[in-house]
């Protein structure tokens, strides 16, 4: 016989204020099979909780129901109360009086009679649930950091400094990411290379950590604790190990008319390139889309130079397999393609620029050498405009997007300072929608770069860019005065909006990591789980998953290898026990369970059936793999027959629910 | 070939070891599926006509995990039903071979007898029916005494074959069997619901409909499993045996292929398939054009989900969510 009890919690007055408490104790305690209903201010506090213990031990509850605030909140403290009174933790339902009533209702008799339906679709639930025990998985001690830039690199260290192996993929020859080509770093002017570069030669030299550079995650397989990726390696025609990092073959290469990336095109490498002076490995690598003798089978310069016999043209690209126990997406961010802005006449003209590029003019690295040139004649710029906002905050269009990018305004202070700094003789003017600066001495930066160093601020949009006789003419409104200034510029930098690497996209689907609209990937809870997504055992580092400055890349890098060093030092994790379970009696191995599946935990197996006339047959049946499944209950839906079904939440549960309700 | 030749010669060849067609039923009108083992069963009972409507794919599920090879002839419509089941897994195609068969279209037994009252006999002979009657000899047009699915026929397409018998056909993206439901959609919800009510109500729950119906072919079905309590849910309403069919409509959507079998096998003309065909247009128009069957690789749209698909309250004027 069930013997269930009823506690309704008045949360303070959270709960109290708009239900009748009292009243819903009252009214559920006559539901049948209820043995005990009663309300209490704090049901969580460790008084309410002791209540609960001793009525499970009193009155020998078989099921508890709890009026209170949503399971997403409690239902972890209440398992464990319930268990520690020696009943099974999954004997108890939760009814949300809470979030779902008192704080979405202002008519207290309404609000009561809600409280009171809510409670009896619980008591019916509970009526019907039955023990169900976790099982355990074993965890893998490795991690995978997906992405080698600022992001990947900060979490890999951490890991490591933890005493786990990681695995660094990287889908470019070296690591690095995007911060390797910045100049400086806001607030404080630290050169990017100077404080980016002894982290990778860390992580190089990390003995718990590996790098895979010019390589990509292909396929993700298995769960939380022990995942099974499938690396592509791609050929880079110089074995790893035997290739010193002279950068003779890139001297000698006859092929010198190569776009070269690292500098954004802004300048020519040859077809075989280490990619920058401090490039991670530092191991050259031929571009097979450039390369005479990998086109025609004729050339072999770099073979001939190459002293330790390193260049192999006839590499392949080769599939390794993996395990990890956690997967860490940290694939980071690009400016948009400005192809769309033809008013900013980018494209038209090669002295607009984007800022990317223009950290590369500045950087002492770059094409330029650091000496500001601009690109057409290579001469000093001496009236430089820069565009704010080209992209984001800006959906309406259909060429932007809809978000801040938030990095732009504080790169644009710091460019504007750097070159009135240097060049003192350069009038900046900076058009921009509003500044945002809310960062650690971020605000400072900017008044600084407004009150000491004489940037022109205009508030206001530019209209429309003209190449005209060696100039560019800018037309743009300055809202403030109400005029419409014209400025002959000689140089114009163009603050283009950030969006997620377009790898991610797919990553997204290989991890089963939800992404929102912009390509970003989503997090398991904005603020309670930031750096956690959805899916158990992969987390999210950096820009991937929305704009963030350096410091927040760091700080979340961080907070990401937290996560995976918790998950890391268990040697088991404690599975959830609801998950779907299918009736092979029933099952017709039509296969819509598998189609909707979106974590692959559906299989199928052949079985034999005795029949009714006492014959056997083979049939098809779906198999869970208890492990995978994240107990979403998609199968159970799609299933025509009602073969499959969520422990915990089974159809006929849900069923009595509603009729509960529907009563 | 004519299709019992065909028939024959499968089975004497010992290519098959059965045949699943039509024979003789209780009445000249009435041709009903058979599975026949030899070229003398063949030769003895073996019909084919217009008036053969039975779509013969769902008893390859079971004829297809018996031993041996079970040839099937498949009218277009039926064809869809068979890839379908294939799709499902719940036809082992290695274990059948399908002959495909142009179709003219079927015959209303119903209409042909107020055609020709007192029917003894019939044949066809190019498009007309030779009707032997006690009045008579009557000729009927094939054409007047169609079933309402063949008058709006979806495609003369076969789409699944081993071996065709003539020439294969083509898809009619002409046909006009979403007026019916366009109609009942335009009327108000009571008209709506009045109409469905007077419809349904004439059911008497012989799972006619469900037992002919190639899509409902689960191990179980949920009306026949107490321990699902789907079964008790199925006659209370407001009036007979509502949710058995709305349910059944459900169970089937995105699977349907619109063959029309529940609708020329129930005893009370319930035109069922209207609430099948509803399904079908609605997730045409929400979700893209969809045919149940017509491959076996397409998801379909209730087992696919897609950022972009549309929330269908809004997209019938609703608010977004």
């Amino acid at each position: 016989m069930q013997r269930i009890g009823v506690f309704v919690c008045h949360c303070g007055t959270n709960i109290a204020a708009t239900v009748d408490v009292a009243q819903v104790a009252e009214t559920l305690g006559k539901e049948p099979g209820v043995v005990l209903a009663t309300d209490y201010p704090y049901m969580c506090s460790q008084s309410g909780q002791d209540m609960i213990e001793n009525a499970i031990r009193e009155q020998k509850l078989t099921g508890v129901v709890i009026c209170s605030c949503s399971p997403r909140m409690h239902e972890a403290t209440f398992r464990k109360t319930v268990a520690r009174a020696g009943l099974n933790p999954y004997l108890l339902e939760i009814a949300n009086v809470r979030e779902q009533c008192s704080w979405v209702h202002k008519d207290r008799e309404e609000a009561t009679q809600k409280a009171i339906i809510l409670g009896r679709a619980a008591i019916a639930k509970v009526t019907l649930n039955a023990p169900l025990v976790a099982g355990e998985s074993p965890v893998v001690k490795r991690a995978l950091v997906i992405g080698g830039g600022i992001a990947g690199i900060q979490t890999a260290l951490d890991i490591a400094d933890a005493g786990f192996e990681v695995d660094i993929v990287e889908k470019e020859a070296t690591i690095g990411g995007k911060m390797a080509q910045l100049d400086k770093t806001f607030p404080t002017l630290d050169c990017a290379a100077c404080i980016l570069t002894p982290k990778m030669v860390d992580a190089a030299q990390h003995e718990k950590i590996n790098i895979l550079s010019y390589s990509e995650v292909e396929a993700v397989g298995g769960f939380v604790g022990s995942f099974r990726v499938k690396i592509r390696r791609k050929a880079r025609y110089v074995d790893e190990t035997k290739c010193t990092g002279c950068g003779l073959c890139t001297e000698k290469c006859p092929q010198k008319a190569v776009p070269n990336p690292f500098n954004l095109g802004l300048d020519t490498r040859r077809a075989i390139a280490i990619p920058f002076a401090q490039a991670v490995p530092k191991v050259a690598y031929i571009d097979p889309n450039y390369c005479t003798m990998l086109k025609t089978g004729k050339c072999g310069v770099c073979s001939k130079v190459c002293t330790v016999g390193a260049i192999d043209y006839k590499q392949q690209d080769t599939l390794e397999e993996r395990e990890y126990g956690a997967i860490v997406a940290a694939t980071g961010y690009r400016p948009i393609s400005l192809e769309k802005y033809g008013e900013y006449a980018y494209g038209q003209s090669p002295d607009v620029v984007t800022s990317l590029e223009l950290e590369r003019l500045m950087n002492a690295a770059g094409p330029t050498g650091g000496t500001l040139l601009r690109p057409s004649d290579r001469t000093h710029p001496k009236t430089i405009v820069f565009v704010q906002c080209v992209g984001s905050r800006c959906e309406e269009d259909g060429r932007g997007k809809p978000y801040c990018s938030k990095i732009c305004c504080m790169y644009t202070a710091k460019h504007a300072m750097l070159i009135r700094e240097k060049y003192p003789d350069t009038e900046v003017y900076v058009f921009y929608i509003d500044v945002r600066t809310p960062g650690k001495n971020f605000d400072e930066f900017y008044r600084r770069a407004v009150e000491e160093y004489g940037v022109h601020y205009i508030t206001g949009q530019v209209g429309k860019i003209v190449p005209e006789n060696g100039k560019l003419l800018v037309q743009g409104s300055d809202l403030l005065a109400g005029m419409q200034p014209k400025i002959a510029a000689d140089l114009v930098v163009l603050a283009a909006a950030i969006e997620p690497d377009p790898s991610a996209r797919s990553l997204a689907t290989l991890l089963t990591a939800s992404m929102d609209t912009n390509d970003f990937f989503t997090e398991a809870h904005p603020k309670l789980r930031p750096v956690e997504s959805p899916t158990a055992g992969v987390f999210l580092s950096g820009a991937c998953q929305g704009p963030k400055d350096i410091p927040e890349t760091v700080a979340q890098a961080g907070a990401a290898a937290a996560k995976v060093i918790g998950l890391l030092s268990r040697d088991h994790i404690v599975c959830n026990p609801c998950v779907a379970t299918p009736n092979e009696q029933m099952c017709n191995g039509c296969s819509s369970c598998e189609k909707v599946c979106p974590y692959g935990a559906i299989t199928y197996a052949d079985k034999e059936f005795r029949m009714p006339d006492r014959t056997t047959a083979l049939r098809r049946v779906a198999q869970v793999n208890p492990a995978v499944c994240q107990g979403c209950g998609a199968c159970t839906v799609a299933c025509p027959s009602g073969a499959m079904d969520l422990l915990g939440f089974s159809n006929k549960q849900i069923m009595a629910e509603v009729d509960a309700i529907c009563r | 070939m004519q299709v019992k030749e065909k028939a024959i010669e499968l089975l004497s060849s010992g290519k098959v070891s059965r045949v699943l067609g039509w024979k003789q039923g209780e009445f000249c009108y009435d041709l009903t599926p058979a599975v026949f083992e030899s070229a003398e069963e063949v030769e003895r009972s073996f019909v084919f006509s217009p008036l053969a409507g039975a779509n013969l794919a769902k008893y390859l599920i079971a004829e297809s995990r018996k031993e041996g090879v079970v040839a099937a002839f498949l009218k277009p419509c039926d064809s869809y039903s068979v890839l379908q089941l294939c799709k499902e897994h719940r036809i082992r195609r290695e274990n059948v071979y399908l002959v495909g068969v142009p179709c003219e279209g079927t015959v209303d037994p119903d209409l042909l007898r107020e055609n020709a009252k007192g029917l003894t006999a019939v044949r066809e002979a190019g498009g007309t029916l030779v009707c032997d009657t006690l009045y008579g000899e009557k000729r009927v047009d094939l054409s007047a005494v169609l079933l309402e699915r063949c008058k709006v026929c979806k495609s003369k397409k076969i789409v699944v074959f081993d071996e065709l018998l003539g020439e294969n056909g083509e898809e009619n993206p002409q046909s006009t069997r979403f007026a019916a439901v366009e109609e009942i959609e335009n009327l108000t919800p009571e008209e709506r619901y009045a109409f469905w009510q007077k419809e349904l109500s004439r059911c008497i729950r012989c799972n006619a409909c469900r037992n002919v119906c190639p899509a409902c072919s689960c191990e179980t079905c949920v009306f026949d499993n107490a321990k699902l309590g789907t079964d008790n849910k199925a006659p209370a309403s407001r009036f007979e045996e509502q949710y058995f069919h709305i349910i059944r409509a459900f169970h089937v959507a995105g699977r349907c292929t619109d063959c029309g079998e529940c609708s020329r096998v129930c005893p009370q003309k319930i035109p069922l398939h209207l609430l099948n065909r509803k399904f079908i247009r609605d997730m045409n128009t929400l979700y893209g054009q969809y045919q149940a069957g017509a491959d076996e690789e397409s998801l379909p749209p209730m087992l696919d989900f897609r950022m972009d698909d549309c929330e269908p309250s809004a997209a019938r004027g609703g608010k977004q969510a």
